[in-house]
């Protein structure tokens, strides 16, 4: 894709709000709270972490690690996991983000997920690590399955977060 | 970072500084919760904010639920109806004998002055939601330290045991599933009588019965039942069936496999068992031996 091709699709959007950011995050966290059940719960992705990662990356100097942190550890008590798991890797997710952000929005949305991809597995293999540190057993591949649904959720999300920011159109510089 | 602000511009400690930070600080609080349990505070408050969120989430679900309910068909209550009246014949035999036997069984009991080993009172509760937790099986339920739930109590279903509680929250408790790895069930083969340690293996529907010798007497399709042995669990309730027995000579153990007869990873009411066998006192333990008992699903 070539340079020109980028900026020409790039428009100037409003800056995000923090109630919505903070709304999204919070319908995020509603959504890991869902009783998924069977099949549905390895299939589905952490939409915290997706999220964390969206606004990490659009809005890093909104964001910063604490909500992140927070989030964390909600979702630990949550999910019954170790106290800290989450934090950890959120912690970590955000720190990717918000040193990739320049480079992930040069690129387009096909190539934005193969950068999310990696950031989410990375943050999966903490929580691994942490895991098998305090003495669990290896879940099996499906694990990972929950990296690639948040990375297939991302242009959605890219599309949906960013209908409130497109500037109104101004009545006096419409299109004839 | 390909950028780094101008030094004018404040704008607080570097990504990699805080990064730092708040690693440091959640693998404190990993280590002092796996390691020294030191948060159960710190984990009673967090989960008191959770706590309105959970059930928030759980609404839609639960609502769905209930309209699914209404809209029952009268073909489906008439079979449901039949079904059960069916039921209840069959179980109106098993009652009246039961009600004989638990008698005669009383007056025996008295005579042998044994203690009264029936479970005592219990909690219903139904499960909000599997812990979506891939490493452990754990399950929430809707009933907390405000109802009297400690954790340590045996959890059923209508068929046998599910698990075990194993943290508590003020309104809500997490129970460990017996397929959960390590949790650990006392139990005895009905047919031989034969005693052992049934644990879980962490996947759904497998459990594994350990420390079998080769020769052990087991045979595919043996109930096993709790056991009593460890405290916990009251004696006779229903674990597991033995689908599977390997023999290898070459073993000290057999391996066998069995798969929990109880709906543990389907009910959606249990039943919190609040029994508690008053056990002697301990022997004072020795000098060298490890003074501190492990978790009280461990015993047996």
């Amino acid at each position: 894709m070539s340079l020109a091709r980028v900026i020409e699709r790039q428009e100037i959007l409003l800056p995000a709000r923090p109630g919505f950011i903070a709304a999204t995050l919070a319908a995020a966290f509603l959504l890991n709270l869902l009783p998924w059940g069977g099949v549905l719960a390895t299939l589905t992705p952490d939409f915290v972490a997706v999220l964390l990662l969206y606004w990490s990356i659009h809005q890093p100097r909104r964001l910063g690690f604490t909500p992140g942190f927070l989030l964390g550890l909600a979702m630990d008590i949550a999910e019954a996991s170790l106290f800290g798991q989450h934090a950890l890797a959120y912690t970590v997710l955000t720190y990717g983000a918000i040193t990739l952000h320049r480079r992930i929005l040069m690129f387009g949305i096909r190539h934005q997920v193969l950068h999310v991809l990696p950031l989410l597995v990375v943050a999966q293999l903490i929580m691994l690590i942490v895991r098998l540190a305090a003495g669990a057993s290896f879940p099996g591949m499906s694990y990972f399955v929950a990296s690639l649904a948040g990375a297939a959720l991302w242009p959605a999300l890219a599309v949906l977060l960013q209908l409130p920011q497109r500037p109104r159109p101004d009545p006096d510089h419409a299109a004839i | 970072m390909e950028h780094q602000p101008p030094p004018f511009f404040k704008t607080g400690p570097t990504a990699l500084v805080r990064l730092l930070i708040f690693s440091l600080l959640s693998l404190t609080l990993l280590v002092a919760d796996a390691r020294f349990k030191y948060l159960a505070t710190l984990r009673q408050i967090a989960a008191a904010i959770v706590y309105p969120l959970e059930r928030l989430a759980n609404a839609p679900v639960n609502a769905a639920a209930r309209v699914a309910d209404f809209f029952v068909t009268q073909a489906a209550l008439k079979a449901e109806n039949a079904r059960l009246k069916e039921r209840e014949l069959a179980s109106a035999t098993a009652l009246q004998q039961f009600r004989s036997l638990s008698s005669e069984n009383a007056q025996l009991r008295e005579l042998l002055a044994v203690r009264e080993r029936l479970p005592g009172q219990a909690t219903a509760a139904e499960v909000l939601y599997a812990a979506r937790d891939p490493f452990s099986r754990k399950v929430i339920i809707d009933k907390g330290l405000q109802e009297g739930i400690r954790p340590g109590q045996p959890v059923v279903d209508n068929i046998g045991v599910i698990g075990q509680v194993t943290r508590v929250y003020l309104w809500t408790s997490e129970v460990t599933l017996i397929t959960d790895k390590d949790q650990a069930v006392p139990v005895q083969n009905l047919r031989s009588g034969l005693r052992g340690v049934v644990f879980g293996v962490g996947h759904d529907g497998m459990l594994d019965l350990r420390f079998m010798p080769v020769n052990a007497d087991i045979r595919t399709g043996d109930r096993l039942v709790t056991s009593g042995i460890d405290g916990t669990y009251p004696p006779g309730l229903p674990v597991a069936e033995v689908v599977n027995i390997e023999r290898n000579a070459a073993d000290m153990f057999a391996r066998i496999a069995g798969k929990p007869v109880a709906g543990v990873a389907s009910h959606l009411h249990v039943l919190v068992l609040n029994w508690e066998r008053k056990a002697p006192e301990r022997p004072p333990a020795a000098e060298h031996a490890p003074a501190k008992r492990k978790k009280p699903k461990k015993g047996g």
